[in-house]
């Protein structure tokens, strides 16, 4: 699997690391939460069969975490963008 | 059922293996069941016939959407152990390592358990303080543990690279004596005849799409093959978990996964044993027609793809080369991959759910072959009693909300670590 780095371009798989899904986000104030939506947080997830939005980090590159939307059924990447960036392509 | 004997086996040999009858019927699904049962896969299998055997509830279907054992179960590295130190989960797995050593003759079908010991290898003076104390965690709660020096390794595994100038050095290694592997495909092809003879029907090539629920009840499930009604459904469909239960509206503290295994062309008996590395990221055996058989950890990133990448095939194949350096002169045969279905603390669950009649059986990441007669026995008290057994009580599904989760690896809530 090739997957380009928005700043140094195509890279191997071997050069970078996982961080998971892109779609959560943390909960501002933590502790206004109750035990179900810090379980929604914390441990739920989608889990799609198909598009996926994701956050890799170019970890043996330029170190920068990035966003991509990867295909998990056949590893396709339809877009990769800096961390403010919004993806394109894929499912919309 | 025909049973399997050395007399059979004569009698058959005298026709020329021609008169065998089939190990189990196709049967068209009928309308209506007690009990259905998703995924024809060792869980799943099972579950069905512990249904049959201690519960007699014997209409039932389990429904595969490919083949049996297609899924994870024909996948696996066949290892089987009860190694565990957290309590729930220790308890657990001896339940099923008791059903392991009898199920051969329970199932009248050959799984080729064999118990040649596991070993984990130590690499580092840590890490020795840490197994010695996991090993007598174990033996507090029952479990064999045994811990092997360098020099008992040499003796026991003489092709193992005990060089001080290993990449990793060996420091020694912690073995569970009872543990061992078995022949995957047997196990669910042993679960589906003995199940199917106590009137179970087995239905392959026919893929849940929906599940039909009313008034907060299960009524039936929708199939490729038309409309099946049944008030109670057991789900075991591995890494396509989240898929089903996304039928029911119910989110999962489960990832899918990829996993990856691969096995070497057939050699003499070199390997009596298995041979785990978990700072290398590897785990060895030899098959019992010869292929040494390799797997090493996730590739690390959500998938629902039957095939992996090279990076972490070259990984497992040099940290095998490293531990066994002979092995670099054999050729590699095969490579797949698996679904796993990655929880959130490692461990899984087995519960009822908020819909009644809907019961989950989930989150096996890598470990849930050695599991599945615990499995399907716990899973069929838990659909017939509707309520766990005592011994699946730990693998609640709020127990993530509850705070009380089972992370026998200390990784916290992220799935791909466990
Ligand atoms: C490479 C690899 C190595 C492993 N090594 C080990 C090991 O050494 N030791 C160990 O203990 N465990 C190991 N495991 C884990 C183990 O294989 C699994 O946890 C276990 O086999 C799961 O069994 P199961 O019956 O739950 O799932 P499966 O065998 O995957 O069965 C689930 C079935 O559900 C079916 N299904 C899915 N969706 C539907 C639908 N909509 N309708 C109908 N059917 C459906 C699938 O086709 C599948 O056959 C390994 C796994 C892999 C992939
Ligand atoms: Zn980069």
């Amino acid at each position: 699997m090739l997957i380009k780095c928005p700043w140094c371009g195509d890279r191997s798989l071997a050069e970078f690391s996982y961080q998971g899904d892109a779609t959560i986000i943390r909960p501002s104030d933590p502790l206004s939460l109750s035990d179900n939506q810090w379980n929604e947080y914390l441990n739920l997830r989608n889990n799609p069969k198909g598009w996926h939005d994701e956050i890799w980090q170019h970890l043996n590159g330029c170190r920068k975490h990035f966003k991509a939307r990867r295909n998990v059924v056949t590893h396709e990447i339809a877009d990769t963008k800096p961390m403010d960036g919004s993806l394109q392509g894929g499912r919309s | 059922m025909q049973n399997y004997s050395i007399f059979s086996l004569a009698r058959n040999a005298l026709s020329h293996h021609k008169n065998w009858t089939e190990a189990w019927r196709s049967p068209d699904p009928k309308p209506e069941y007690d009990v259905v049962i998703i995924g024809g896969g060792g869980h799943g299998l099972a579950t069905a016939f512990y249904l049959a055997k201690e519960h007699g509830i014997s209409n039932i279907a389990v429904i595969e959407k490919g083949w049996l054992g297609g899924g994870n179960t024909g996948r696996n590295t066949t290892i089987v152990r009860s190694n565990y130190a957290i309590e729930g989960n220790a308890f657990f797995y001896e339940k099923s390592m008791d059903l392991w050593r009898g199920m051969t003759q329970e199932l009248n079908y050959n799984v080729m358990f064999s118990p040649r010991g596991v070993i984990n290898l130590a690499h580092s003076d840590a890490q020795i303080d840490d197994f010695q104390r996991r090993g007598n965690a174990l033996r507090l709660n029952g479990i064999d543990a045994q811990w092997l020096s360098r020099d008992d390794l040499k003796k026991r595994v003489p092709l193992l690279n005990m060089s001080p100038d290993a990449r990793f050095p060996i420091t020694g290694g912690l073995e569970q004596p009872r543990a061992g592997t078995a022949r995957h495909d047997a196990v669910a092809w042993g679960y589906a005849r003995a199940a199917d003879a106590r009137g179970v029907d087995i239905i392959q090539q026919c893929e849940v799409t929906g599940l039909k629920i009313e008034g907060g009840r299960m009524t039936g499930v929708e199939t490729s093959r038309g409309f099946i009604a049944a008030k109670k459904v057991g789900v075991a469909v591995a890494g396509h978990s989240t898929q089903i239960f996304d039928m029911a509206g119910i989110r999962l503290p489960i990832e899918s996964h990829l996993l990856q295994a691969m096995v070497s062309e057939p050699v003499k008996p070199s390997l009596d044993t298995v041979i785990t590395s978990g700072a290398s990221h590897v785990y060895i055996s030899q098959s019992d027609k010869g292929e040494m058989v390799f797997g090493g950890d996730l590739d690390f990133y959500n998938s629902f793809a039957q095939r992996g990448n090279y990076p972490t095939i070259e990984h497992v194949v040099a940290a095998c080369c490293e531990l066994f350096p002979t092995y670099s002169r054999l050729r590699l045969m095969r490579t797949w991959g698996g679904i796993m279905d990655m929880s959130m603390d490692g461990s899984p669950i087995i519960d009822k759910t908020t819909i009644e009649g809907l019961y989950i059986n989930a989150g096996w990441c890598y470990g849930g072959f050695k599991a599945t007669p615990g499995s399907g026995w716990v899973f069929a008290h838990t659909i017939a009693q509707d309520r766990p057994h005592a011994l699946n009580e730990c693998f609640s599904l709020d127990r993530f909300q509850t705070g009380h989760v089972l992370d026998e690896r200390g990784a916290g809530p992220v799935a791909k670590l466990h």
